[in-house]
């Protein structure tokens, strides 16, 4: 009669503790294998738009979404320029916005080096390098980065400040926003961000 | 070793066009397929190794035969 009474008291606890263990059991196994991915996310503030600058930004533009990273750019100040077609010699209402472009010209294929430009020479003496090393040019480079669908995000306070319109900019360019928004991507999880 | 899928011919590229090159002819690469890359950038041996693992691909196969790298990867 005693041990009637005291095996059913014994079995409820032996069942908790098996319960127990299999639950640490599951807690310590990790919560994806190895060769799950995180979704990870890359933002470059492209301020400064010279030649030498701008092809890290387009590097690590185009080797980011290659690796599956959200990608996006943020083109502003002296770094939208480069975006501008190369055709638009001029950009800009009234006096000061044309001054500005007739200084400092638009397009891909016109960027100034930040050091040792030389009056032009630096760039092209880039890119006889870069021919000889083969590295991709920074036209070749915005390519792989549009194909491979990064993000380019025109800032619209540079657009309005420099007087530049949507049929100035290259084709592809996101729809011109702002700090905030930005600044919601930067701070989102693993994500890293760049101010080039 | 099964045959593979897809060749990039990488040799002469520097970065970043090893890579970009790999991850657009991979969008075309089945799952489970392989895709065989030859490069001669040193600094690539490293790179694929860190583009496989953020793209949840796996490196299979890694070897160097005067200077010419040759990676097979698995698509996942």
């Amino acid at each position: 009669m005693a041990t009637d009474t005291q095996a059913p008291e014994a079995a409820p606890e032996a069942t908790a503790e098996e319960q127990l263990t299999e639950a640490i059991a599951t807690a310590a196994q990790p919560a994806s294998d190895d060769s799950t991915p995180l979704e990870r996310q890359l933002v470059i503030i492209n301020w400064s738009g010279e030649f030498d600058k701008v092809l890290p930004t387009l590097i690590l533009g185009s080797v980011g979404a290659a690796s599956g990273y959200k990608t996006s750019v943020f083109l502003t100040f002296w770094g939208l320029l480069p975006f501008v077609k190369d055709s638009k010699r001029i950009t800009g209402d009234g006096m000061m916005q044309k001054m500005l472009s007739f200084m400092q010209r638009p397009g891909i294929s016109h960027m100034k080096m930040s050091k040792m430009n030389f009056m032009g020479m630096g760039p092209w003496m880039i890119g006889k390098l870069s021919d000889q090393y083969n590295v991709a040019s920074p036209q070749e480079l915005l390519e792989a980065c549009q194909m491979m669908g990064v993000e380019f995000l025109p800032c619209q306070m540079t657009m309005d400040m420099f007087g530049l319109k949507a049929e100035d900019m290259i084709d592809g360019l996101g729809d011109p926003v702002g700090a905030a928004t930005v600044l919601e991507l930067m701070t989102e999880n693993n994500t890293g961000s760049l101010f080039i | 070793m099964s045959d593979v899928h897809t060749t990039v011919d990488a040799k002469g590229l520097s970065c970043p066009m090893p890579i970009v090159k790999t991850a657009q002819a991979a969008k075309t690469v089945p799952s489970g397929e392989l895709i065989e890359v030859l490069a001669t950038d040193a600094g690539s041996v490293k790179d694929f190794a860190a583009w496989t693992r953020s793209t949840g691909n796996s490196m299979v196969e890694q070897t160097e035969d005067d200077g010419v790298y040759r990676f097979v990867i698995k698509r996942a």
